[in-house]
Formats: C-alpha cells, structure tokens, sequence
C-alpha cells in the first residue's frame, strides 16, 4: 500500500483552551505527533499534561467551555485526507468517523454501556449504524450484525459469547465489562482505536489480561492504537512508539526502546528514575522531580518544566523550545539540545 | 506575563488560599448577577416587612365607600423641569345608565406629595411612636392611591406593604421550623440509623403520600373560628411546616449518611474526637450551605401555599391582610373588568417567588465551593 | 474457619533492623464478616466473609506491606487494626507505650480514646482526608486539641514544627486545603497523622491517588521519617513496586486470608505461593526489553460471599492438583519467617 509511509492521524499544532470563571487554561497547547498505520502509540504524562483533551479534541469531542483554538488533526480515510478540526463536531462526516474509524475504549466501562439495553444490543445498534465498515454495498440484516457481535465476543476472549449478548453491563464483571467495551470499540473495523487508560480502574491482574488481548488483537487486526496511560510500565509493555507530555506540550517523543533507554529530555529522564521498580535496591531515597505540578492557571512562562527542571538555564524561563528532531529517531522539546524556540 | 501581573496573581493565589468557606461560597454567589439582584430585591423585601407602615401611604382599613375602584395614580417627580414630586387628580362622575363611579385622572390638576413626609399616626417595632412615612400627599387631608383602591375604597398599596410582611414572614417562619423538623429528625434518622432511621422514613413516606391540600384544608377548616388573626397566623405556618419539613428532612439525613463515610470524619474520630464534636465541627459546618440554599429554595413553596390557601378562604382570614387574602378581591370577572389593578398583588407573588428561587438556585451552585 | 497458625512461638527474629524483635502489633485470627441482608425485614441471608483469619505481626520499626487486589480484605483488616470498624473475631494485641499489651479488638470504647493517639493512619485521597472548612493550623492541630493540649499557641508552635517535618513552610497554617495540590495535601495528612507522636501509622494506599513525580517525593518522606521518628508502619497498597520499595516484609492477601508473608528480599527472590507469583508476573515492567505479562492469570478474583472450595485460588491455579479443590491449605513456616499458605509451597517452584 502507498500509505504505510504516511501517517494515519498528523495533529499539528494542536491548542485546546477552556475558558472558566478562574481564568483561561490552555490544556493543550501546541501539541504535534503522528500516528501511523498499524502502530501503536503509547501517550505518557501526568494530570494536566492534556492527554485526554487531545484525544477529545480528536474525536471533536470537547465541549463547552472548552474550544480548539488553533491547530490541524488530518485523518487519513479511504475518499482522502481530512482536517478533523474543519468538521463540524455534530455533523453527519464526523459522526461517521466517530465510532466508526476512529473508536473508543473508556477508562470506566460501566459508564460508556447504557444499564437498560443488554450488551450485545448495544454492540449491534453500533455495527447497523456504521454497517458499510463491514458490507460496502448492502445494509447489514439484524441477524448478520448479531453473528458478527457473538465472534467479536469470542474474539476478546468472552466465553459462551452466545449467552454473554444477552446480558446487561451491570451484570458482567470488571474484567468481562472491559472486555465487551473492547467488543464495542472494535465493533466497526476503526482504523484507529483511541484507549484513554484502560487499565486503571482494574486489577493488576485482570490488566495483565486486558493487556494481553489488546497485544494479541493489534497483531491480528492490524489497527493503529493510540494508547493514554500514566502508567509508564503500560507503555513500557504496549507502544512501540512513544509521546511524552507535561502540561499541554510534547516534552519528547520516539521510539519506545530509546525514550526508556536514552531518554533525551530532562522530564523524561527524571520521571524514569523517579518510579520505583520490582529490580532496584529497596528502602532507599528515590530520586525525585522537586516541586508541584504547576496548577493549570498559572502555566509558568518559557518552558513548562523549567521551574522543576534539574538542568534549567536562563533562557528556559523566557522561551519556549520547539519539538526538534534530537539524535536519529528522536524529537525533544528542550534546549539542551537544539537553540529552536517557538515564535511567540 | 509581566512581573507585575505575576505579582498580582500573586496576591490573588494568596486571597484564595486564606479564603474560608463562607467567602469562598460568597465569590461564588456574587458571580451570578441573577441571583444577586434578586437577593437585592428580597432585602428590599425584607424591609418592608420590618416597617410596612413607614412604606404606606395610609391605614390599610381605612375604608370610604365613596373611593372605591379608584384607578392607579402614577407619581411623577418633576413639575416643569423642577424636583417636586407630584401624582395626577382623580376626578368621579357617576353614569347615569349604570349608576357606578367612573374615575378619570387628570393630569393637569396636581396632588403635590412629598419624600419623608408625615401621615397617619404608627409604631416602629410597637415601640415608639412616629408620623414619617415614605410618600404623603403634602395636604393630610388628601388620599392618594399609588396602585388603586378595592371596592371598599382600601388602598392597594398600602394593603400590599401589609400583605408582604404577613406572607414572607409566614414563608420564612414556616420554614424555619421545617428546618429546625428536617434537621433534628433527619440528623437522627441518618447518625442513629437502624430501626430509628427506619420509623422516622416510614413517617416521611406516610407524610409525603397524603395529598396535601384536603390535608390543609381539614386542619385549617378544624381551626377555631373565634382565634385572633394572630393565632390563625401561627396556626397556619406550624400546619405549613408539619407538611414541610419532609424534603428537608430527607436531604439532610442523605447527608448525614454521606458525611458518615468521608475520609476527614473518619479522620477526626481517629484523632480521637468526640461524637458531638465530629458532629458540631466536622458534619454540620459541611452542608450547613446546602441546607440554607434548600431553605431558600422552600421559602417560595410556602409563599405559594399561604397564598393558595388564604384565596381560597382557608387560610389566613381577613382582617389580617396577606397577598392570599388581596388576591381573594380578584376572583370574580366583574371586578377584573372593572379594576385590573387589583391583579397586582399576585405580580407581586410572582417577583417574590421568582426571586427566591433564583437566590436559591444561586446559593445552591455556590453552596459548594471544593466541588471541581 | 479460622485458621491458627501451627505454634508460632515467640515472634523470631525477622528482619535486620535494629528493633526487629519485639513486636509492636500481633494480630491473631482476625475476622470481619458484613451480613448480606434482603427484603424488607433486613433479614440476614449470608456473610461477606471480607477479613476471615487473618494473623501477622509487625515489629517495632519496621514496615509491614499488606498487598492484594480489590476485594482481598486489606483495607478491611487495616480499619479493623485501627478499630475504624469493629472486627466480628480475632485478637489484635498492640503494645503500649507504657508496655502493657492489650488486645484491640475488644477494648471498650472509653479504653480506647487514649490508645488513639499511639495508632494515626495516613488516607488515600488527599482531597477527602482534611476537612476542607478548617485551616491547616485546624486540620492538623485537631489531634492536639482533643488530646489535651488546649493552649492555641502550644498548638500553634507543634503545628509549625510539624509542618516543617513534613517539608512544608510554617507560614502556609492558616491557609485552607484547597490552596494546596494532592501530593501538599498528602504531606498535610501525614503531619497530622504525626502530631499526636505515634508510635504506628497505618498508611492505607498513601500514594496511588498522585502523580508519578510526585509519589517518588512521598515515599521519600515516609522513608525519612520512619528514621527520625521511629515509626512503625503498615503500609496496605495494590502497587507491588511501591510495596516492595518501603517494606521490610510483605504480606500478601487473597480473597480475605493471608496467602504469604515473608522478608521483602525473600518473597521477591523466591515467591512461595502461587498467586504472588503471579502477581509479580503481572506487573508490566518499566523496561520495553523485559517481557512481562506472560502466564498472564485466568478468571477473576472470587467475591468473599461465595469463595471457592478447598483453596482459594485453586481455581486460577495452573499448579492446582485435585487435592486443592477439597482441602483448605493452612499457613505454614516453610522457611524461617516465610510462611504460606499452599499445599506444595517449599515443593514446587511457582
């Protein structure tokens, strides 16, 4: 195919602002990176660095007060490229994309199924909805839909799927729930699958499981995934390339084996350092990022990281460095490593 | 960002972070300029039913056959360019064919009135003794009729100064002893819970599934005929708030339950902390702001439920005066036609109500201030 | 139904910390069962067996972690510890200052206020712990006020120097909670789970509700100050890497009863029961040039309500043998200080 080379999803410049009584806060502010075809992406950062508003902003998805003020998100479909951003949140392009190419998994399963529809209904409404994904030329039947649904079912791993459509969300266990929510989101063939951390209202191991079934079902389906997790042991084991944000920005990003072995950006390094592990020595001082994280109203100016940064020079409280490509396969967003600042 | 906005920031980081509860909840409030206009005007309100008197233009039961139906008199406050506050004439003339009084106003005969003025003899708070009063005509022989007469020649005006203190008093006191209802039982029901708990929801159910106007209307009906206006008042707002404090009762039970469970309850009963004071300092202060924003929002449920009552004859009784008991001159057709004005009472019902539910709906958003 | 352990004997020597020998907590046969009722009568229908005979010890100056999934009765046990809740069964023997042993668990109310002040608790959520309409200086002073210390400025003066403990500036006292962000929230809890000086914190998941850089700064300050105060801690957390960074020795519950319970290094190197095996496998690791997630466990956690037979965890078990559907394994020393609880431990390497 022609577009292996190309990027699937390609947010450039990405600015998501939400405006409250307290003051303006730009959760996400100037964000880039690509998706590609088949790749998983892992996307790591702590509370407030807009992980999630960046893929709300991708599923068009933000809502008052909140608003995309600048910025571009292409998407690649089969009729060609389209910006995302340029459609209109409701209308009839988006809604086709959403759900359709471009799915969800949530981090609260039970919030995202409906209690008075079984399971496996609600999985068929969405598979009639968006039924040319899986028959181009004709309207799927409501029986032809079901069937797909009971090999979705098996699929993630649900046993007696036959039986398990009937029931309703409240009635599955965590595990199971998550695993149907899976079945939902992989319902109608989405080219890109967004999974807003999956794990992190589940058990170690039920996660262990959960992983696992994504791992297997990207190998088979080949969709992209994008994968929002603060989790950095998840995105050790699930992305094969790697996003790192910190209040609205990209600190860095590459692939997965050079952002936890060769680190570039100071962030990175000390947040790899800061975690502990089940190998290292026990009982003894952390390594620690000093500080808070700033509260959203008061981004401070330059570089976001400079005031907790151990490697902080003058210019980093004044300008903003750009996301350059630092080394073979990286980009960081710091001026340790390139002179580039972000035109004011 | 400049030094001195971050300096200003700054500051403001600092006002916040000293702010207590009941300042937090204030910036909150005063953000809805709904509901601080209507908070305004409900202290307005308020005020006339401190001093109703010092608002009338004249007695309340002053009656003269001869002066009824008496249309609005609008004052005006400039005469040729000048401060000096005046209200048309009113001149009547009988129609032969119907016999009744037809008013007309004249707007180039004058009645001067005057700010401050003095008329008829009251008492502020039944303390002392005054003549001030807001608007007078400036000749005491004179009457003016800023909002009509009835047809016993009252004036509307001043019968509604009367009414507003009956009928907000009786909303505020009604609920405040739903309140003081609603909060001992529901704090027992929801700290003792158990068979305690259970007896006292059963008592709200029971209380709740009883329609509640053939409930009004018993009771009310049962009240002895011979009791002053003053007792038939009370009577009235003890019946208002037996049926009242149901809801609140509920809300604060449902609390209770919730607090139960917080971590800083926990928290101070691992400190080591009495049950009262968990209670006194830790429970209570915590939904003490929705408990005053749910008041807020029942004050105009009571309004609504004397003004019903009284207009339907049941209620409060004339010659107590409430906005019921004004409205009770509005129900036939024949006298709408005639005097429309005398429909201003319910206006008045309506701000009144609308006010408050617009300070409640206000206090409610900002009753909790840690919530995002 | 409880399990008694085979004769202990006096607690041995455990860990290689200096105090290690005397223990400062013996909990023996714990149990906290919540009746399940229906209909409208409330009739008691069955029991959630949540703690169902617990037994461990935790020395004086050590840190004891207690790890399991949700549902494995930690957070339980640890409010029983506390007598938060009251326990159904079990002893509880805690050690005073004075040296007097007494037994927790069925101390009256009127006995129990003074021991309150020994045994604090650090909370999960930052954000629900303080009292969000009282001011640092109230939040944290609490403790001392109904303790006896009823003079403002005594209360003024420890709560400066315990905010300065916990890496705070005194100045912030009268500020409220809100001013402050989770992991400030959390050093606040701390100093006020501190003021009283006690001698046992139970800390209940103190850092799985912050940030990734800031949980690094609050087990930092736990570690510090369990050097400079002497503090005993049971630490109850699901995140294995973090129990593993501050405990000495961990305990590990499934389904309501102690599974294993060994030296840190020990159970690590060596885990003897098959579901800590598992969940060490379990947690991805922060290396993409380690694979984990293989044997990745089956089915889920069993509800306390209805456990299996026999084992427990025979029904996830790749190691399961028809022995362990029909009989219950009982804790067993299998090498000094390391006990657990499974048919094969010592003969199988899980």
């Amino acid at each position: 195919m022609s577009t292996e080379a190309q990027p699937l999803l390609s947010v450039r410049d990405l600015r998501v602002s939400f405006v409250l009584d307290e003051g303006l806060v730009r959760a996400v502010d100037g964000t880039s990176f690509d998706v590609m075809p088949g790749q998983v992406l892992g996307v790591v950062g702590e509370s407030g660095c807009g992980k999630s508003v960046t893929m709300r902003a991708i599923l068009q998805l933000i809502d008052r007060p909140g608003r995309i003020t600048k910025g571009e998100i292409h998407f690649r479909r089969d009729s060609g490229v389209v910006d995302l951003v340029q459609l209109s949140p409701r209308g009839g392009e988006m809604r086709d994309i959403r759900g359709g190419e471009i799915a969800l998994i949530p981090q609260e399963p039970m919030a995202a199924f409906s209690p008075v529809h079984t399971v496996g209904d609600q999985i068929v409404e969405a598979i009639l909805l968006h039924s040319h994904r899986w028959q181009p030329d004709r309207k799927l039947s409501r029986s032809e839909a079901r069937d797909i649904t009971v090999g979705l079912f098996r699929d993630v791993g649900i046993s007696m799927p036959e039986q398990r459509i009937y029931t309703y969300s409240w009635q599955l266990s965590g595990g199971l729930r998550q695993r149907a929510m899976i079945a939902m989101a992989l319902s109608c063939k989405p080219r890109l699958l967004i999974a807003d951390e999956p794990t992190t209202a589940i058990d170690v191991t039920t996660q262990a499981q959960v992983l696992a079934l994504l791992r297997d079902l990207q190998a088979r389906y080949n969709t992209a995934i994008i994968f929002i997790t603060h989790d950095l042991g998840v995105i050790a084991q699930m992305a094969s390339y790697v996003v790192v944000m910190y209040l609205g920005r990209v600190m860095e990003e590459g692939p997965v084996d050079d952002i936890f072995h060769a680190p570039k950006h100071p962030y990175t390094r000390a947040l790899l350092r800061s975690i502990p592990s089940l190998y290292g020595q026990t009982r003894v001082a952390l390594p620690v990022i000093s500080g808070a994280l700033p509260h959203p109203f008061n981004r401070p100016p330059g570089c976001p990281f400079h005031p907790r940064c151990p490697d902080v020079m003058e210019r980093c409280s004044v300008a903003v460095p750009r996301l350059m490509p630092v080394g073979t396969s990286q980009l960081a967003s710091c001026f340790l490593h390139h002179e580039e600042a972000e035109q004011a | 960002m400049t030094a001195a906005d971050i300096t200003a920031g700054k500051e403001a980081e600092d006002r916040i972070a000293v702010a207590s509860n009941w300042k937090l909840v204030w910036w909150r409030f005063r953000r809805h300029h709904l509901a601080m206009a209507s908070a305004v005007l409900l202290i307005f309100m308020y005020t006339i039913v401190l001093v109703p008197n010092f608002f009338s233009t004249q007695d309340p039961e002053r009656t003269d056959a001869r002066q009824a139906f008496i249309p609005v008199q609008t004052v005006h406050l400039f005469d040729d360019g000048s401060f000096s506050p005046w209200v048309p004439a009113i001149a009547g003339k009988r129609n032969p064919t119907t016999l009744r009084m037809e008013w007309t106003t004249d707007s180039n005969k004058k009645v001067p009135v005057t700010f401050f003025g003095t008329g008829y003899k009251w008492k502020v708070f039944g303390l002392f003794e005054t003549t001030r009063h807001l608007i007078v005509p400036v000749d005491p022989n004179q009457r003016i009729f800023l909002l009509g007469s009835d047809r016993l020649g009252r004036d509307q005006w001043s019968r509604i100064m009367h009414g507003t203190q009956t009928s907000m008093t009786v909303g505020l006191v009604a609920v405040a002893l739903s309140v003081i209802l609603g909060v001992v039982l529901g704090g027992i029901s929801g700290y003792v819970g158990g068979k305690t708990d259970s007896v006292i929801q059963r008592l709200i159910e029971l209380l709740q599934s009883v329609p509640t106007i053939p409930i009004w209307l018993a009771l009310s009906a049962a009240l002895p005929r011979d009791w002053t206006p003053t007792q038939i008042f009370f009577a009235i707002t003890v019946i208002l708030s037996l049926v009242g404090w149901t809801t609140l009762g509920r809300e604060v039970r449902g609390r209770f339950l919730a607090l139960r469970e917080e971590d800083f309850v926990l928290a101070a009963r691992l400190a080591g902390c009495s049950r009262m004071r968990i209670i006194l300092r830790h429970m209570v202060p915590t939904f003490l702001s929705h408990i005053i924003a749910t008041s807020s929002l029942a004050i105009p449920v009571m309004i609504i439920n004397e003004t019903s009552l009284s207009f339907l004859g049941l209620g409060i009784r004339p010659p107590a005066i409430s906005w019921g008991v004004l409205l009770q001159e509005a129900q036939n057709i024949q006298t709408l036609a005639l005097a429309p004005w005398l429909l201003i009472p319910g206006l008045v019902v309506i701000v009144a109500v609308l006010a408050f539910n617009l300070v409640g709906d206000g206090l409610r958003d900002a009753a909790d201030p840690y919530s995002h | 139904m409880s399990d008694v352990l085979p004769d202990r004997g006096p607690p041995g020597p455990l860990t290689s910390g200096p105090e290690a020998h005397t223990p400062l907590l013996d909990v023996r046969g714990l149990q906290k069962f919540f009746p399940i009722t229906r209909g409208f009568l409330q009739r008691t229908v069955g029991h959630v067996r949540a703690v169902d005979g617990v037994d461990f010890t935790v020395n004086e100056g050590e840190t004891l972690g207690l790890v399991g999934e949700s549902g494995c009765g930690k957070t339980t046990a640890s409010r029983c510890i506390l007598r938060a809740i009251d326990p159904t069964g079990g002893q509880i023997l805690y050690r005073t200052r004075t040296g007097k042993v007494v037994d927790l668990a069925s101390l009256p109310p009127a006995e129990l206020l003074p021991l309150r002040a020994e045994i604090q608790m650090i909370f999960q959520d930052p954000f629900g712990s303080l009292n969000p309409r009282m001011t640092l200086l109230d939040n944290v002073g609490e403790p001392l006020l109904v303790n006896g210390m009823k003079s403002r400025r005594e209360r003024t003066d420890r709560v400066a120097e315990l905010l300065r403990l916990v890496g705070l500036r005194p100045e912030f006292m009268h500020r409220f909670p809100h001013a402050f962000s989770g992991g400030q929230r959390q050093r606040i809890g701390i100093a006020r789970a501190l003021a009283t000086n006690p001698r046992l914190v139970v800390a209940d998941e103190p850092v799985s509700a912050l940030d990734v850089s800031i949980q690094a700064q609050v087990l930092n300050l736990l570690l510090e100050l369990q050097a400079r105060l002497k503090l005993t801690f049971l630490f109850v957390a699901h995140d294995l890497s973090v129990v593993r960074h501050i405990s000495d020795r961990i305990a590990v519950m499934y389904v309501g009863q102690l599974v294993e319970l060994a030296p840190t290094d020990a159970i690590f190197r060596q885990p003897l029961h098959p579901y800590t095996a598992a969940l060490m496998r379990a947690v991805p690791a922060a290396d993409p040039r380690v694979r984990s997630g293989d044997g990745v466990l089956s089915g889920e956690v069993p509800s306390p309500a209805n456990p299996p037979s026999g084992c427990y965890f025979h029904p996830r078990c790749r190691h399961a043998q028809a022995r362990c559907k029909v009989e219950a394994p009982a804790l067993r020393e299998i090498a000094p200080g390391h006990v657990s609880r499974c048919h094969f431990a010592g003969e199988m390497v899980f």
